[in-house]
């Protein structure tokens, strides 16, 4: 178990190293790219441009530069922003952390509960209407772009129906922080969590429901039938629990990659000031230290996430125990 | 007669219109006896049996006819009280024992979990319960064998736990599919002996499928002989293998080595393959692979006889 722990996370230190050093790369050892002429703009002058390298410290080797931008984002935590001097990046990404996860983690929630409702219920009625009509709602639910639903929504929320009863709880767009207020943390996010939800609610339900009823093909299903037990049972305590291993793989990754930053468009539409937000704006003007910083923070929870689907892996299912 | 069952008809509705899988089968199972039903893959051996135990899930299929279970008719019975009969009163041991059980519950979780469905007793008693009955199939250190998941255990051991579960409930009648075909010879031999002592020790009565003459010839009392969804000799086990009758038979037995005297040159195999449902001849089934076809197999024979039956125009008293 410990020796599984280690392992994991050099695992992690590993992809952070390699990611780190990619992202480097690419934005120091493009052909043709200059950094310091990127800072100090066009027309600068030779002055100005001499200036801004030995200020920003790229007159110095590559490994130099790099493992002076890590020990200011691990060690000492002040690394500043090339494009707001002073605006130290640390502090900035931390504060975004809890919006993105606090998004992420609500929508994950709905798309659970919901999908595993309507991935049981559409196999138990396969082939019938039910099935159908669950199946073309999760159908719709996919093929709806969330920067579009995300806008429907607002239109809706913010402006058709702002002052009925109906979606007049709906408070403004942003975030507030949970420490602040729980419930107007809640009230705020609840149309985001919606919107980020729906796709994967249909994904995830047609990914069940498919899963289930191969698992309802199988031997062991009518050994459970000949013991005599009830439909339910079978359907949820035999085919649910062995179909949910695809399930926790396809969460892993979509998790990960979400609290990674994927959220951007939602965090967007809702002005929600998010990692994924921060990293777009950051490309945007190719802050590295911005960039750098988010990369490793995505890329760890990416390699958290299939740490934690690995674990889940092994409480689900016994054949991964042994191996 | 524990198990009665008449006219038996099981047919699918597919694109190709209705299918016909069984054909009018009848028989009995009397308390305690052990009937072997042989045949080759498609012959409808399983699926008679799948309807007894009303676990034919299919939505196109059709039953017809009558299932008398201790002379309770079970086709048009309730799902929920068929559900309550099935596994307490009787239950089934299928082919293969790797993928008979549900690979995520230990089998001691999965044999108080049938002990739970149908007595109201303590989850430590149906867990008692398992230990109890992983002993009596046989399975060492049975308090340790509980916690093995289906993975951990060897096809033999497996297959020791799926009757172990069959047996939960004592069941007055086991139908075993081909509970043998899957394992090695050698266990093989050892989870026939054990079926022949629980059969003796709790007096079921005993359906067993297989195509392995030499596995019925070693267990059944009885043995139904099915081709292309009928029946077409049934006769105590020393009758037919002493004196095969219909010509199916005769060319399945022939179809064994022989352990004594010269060695055929190469063994009879029988020409042809078993028509598929979709085609069936009109008279009788084996009609286009018998050697000793003749006119009148145009229409069906019927099954006649005393004691020993046979379904062919050959017999005498036509």
């Amino acid at each position: 178990m410990v020796f599984a722990i280690l392992q994991r996370l050099a695992q992690m230190v590993f992809v952070m190293v390699g990611i780190s050093m990619l992202v480097f790369l690419i934005f120091f050892a493009t052909p043709g790219v200059d950094p310091a002429a990127r800072i100090a703009g066009r027309n600068a002058s030779p002055e100005v441009l001499e200036a801004v390298r030995i200020s920003f410290g790229f007159d110095q080797p590559f490994y130099i530069q790099y493992l002076t931008m890590m020990q200011k984002i691990f060690v000492t935590g002040d690394l500043t922003s090339f494009v707001n001097r002073g605006w130290k990046v640390v502090p900035a990404v931390l504060d975004t952390i809890p919006v993105t996860l606090s998004l992420v983690f609500g929508a994950a929630v709905l798309w659970v509960v919901f999908s595993v409702i309507i991935g049981v219920v559409a196999a138990a009625c396969r082939d019938r209407w039910p099935d159908k009509l669950l199946m073309i709602l999760g159908l719709i639910g996919i093929s709806m772009p969330v920067y579009w639903l995300g806008e429907v929504m607002n239109l809706l929320t913010q402006s058709r129906f702002k002052d009925t009863w109906f979606l007049g709880w709906v408070p403004p767009l942003g975030y507030v922080p949970f420490s602040e207020s729980p419930k107007g943390w809640f009230l705020a996010l609840v149309i985001p969590w919606i919107t980020l939800s729906i796709l994967y609610i249909g994904l995830y339900a047609r990914v069940l429901r498919a899963s289930i009823t191969e698992a309802l093909q199988e031997d062991y299903i009518r050994t459970a039938r000949a013991k005599g037990l009830s439909e339910t049972r079978i359907l949820l305590v035999h085919a649910l629990r062995t179909s949910l291993i695809a399930f926790v793989t396809l969460f892993g990754l979509d998790f990960g990659a979400l609290v990674g930053g994927s959220a951007l468009l939602t965090e967007v539409v809702f002005g929600l000031q998010g990692v994924g937000k921060l990293t777009y704006d950051a490309l945007q003007n190719l802050d590295l230290p911005v960039i750098m910083t988010t990369v490793l923070y995505a890329s760890f929870f990416v390699v958290m996430a299939n740490a934690v689907v690995d674990v889940v892996y092994i409480l689900l299912d016994p054949r991964v125990r042994s191996a | 007669m524990i198990l009665s069952v008449r006219d038996l008809k099981v047919s699918f509705n597919t694109e190709a219109g209705l299918v016909r899988v069984l054909d009018g089968v009848s028989f009995d199972v009397a308390e305690g006896e052990i009937l072997g039903i042989v045949g080759e893959s498609g012959s409808g051996k399983t699926v008679t049996m799948l309807a007894v135990m009303a676990l034919i899930a299919d939505l196109n299929a059709r039953i017809e006819g009558s299932i008398r279970f201790r002379g309770r008719e079970l086709v048009g019975l309730p799902a929920r009280e068929i559900r309550q009969l099935r596994g307490r009163d009787m239950a089934m041991i299928f082919q293969d024992p790797m993928t008979a059980l549900t690979p995520v519950y230990t089998i001691g979780w999965q044999i108080a979990e049938q002990v739970l469905a149908h007595r109201k007793v303590t989850r430590r008693a149906a867990w008692d319960r398992a230990i109890d009955l992983l002993a009596e199939v046989g399975i060492p250190r049975p308090e340790e064998a509980v916690h093995r998941y289906p993975h951990q255990l060897s096809g033999g051991m497996r297959q020791r736990a799926v009757i172990a579960m069959a047996l939960t409930c004592n069941p007055a009648l086991l139908v075993a599919d081909e509970p043998t075909t899957a394992l090695d010879v050698t266990v093989q031999a050892q989870i026939l002996d054990l079926l022949r002592n629980l059969q003796a020790k709790h007096g079921s009565a005993i359906v067993f499928i297989t195509h392995d003459l030499g596995v019925m010839a070693e267990l059944a009392d009885r043995i139904m002989v099915m081709y292309a969804g009928r029946i077409v000799e049934r006769a105590p086990a020393d009758a037919l293998f002493a004196d095969p009758r219909h010509p199916y038979t005769l060319a399945l037995l022939d179809s064994i080595p022989p352990l004594e005297g010269p060695r055929p040159h190469r063994l009879q195999a029988i020409e042809g393959a078993p028509p598929s449902p979709l085609f069936r001849p009109r008279g009788c089934a084996f009609a286009p692979r018998c050697r000793s076809a003749f006119a009148a197999c145009a229409q069906v024979p019927a099954l006649r006889g005393a004691g020993h039956e046979v379904a062919c125009h050959l017999e005498p008293g036509t």
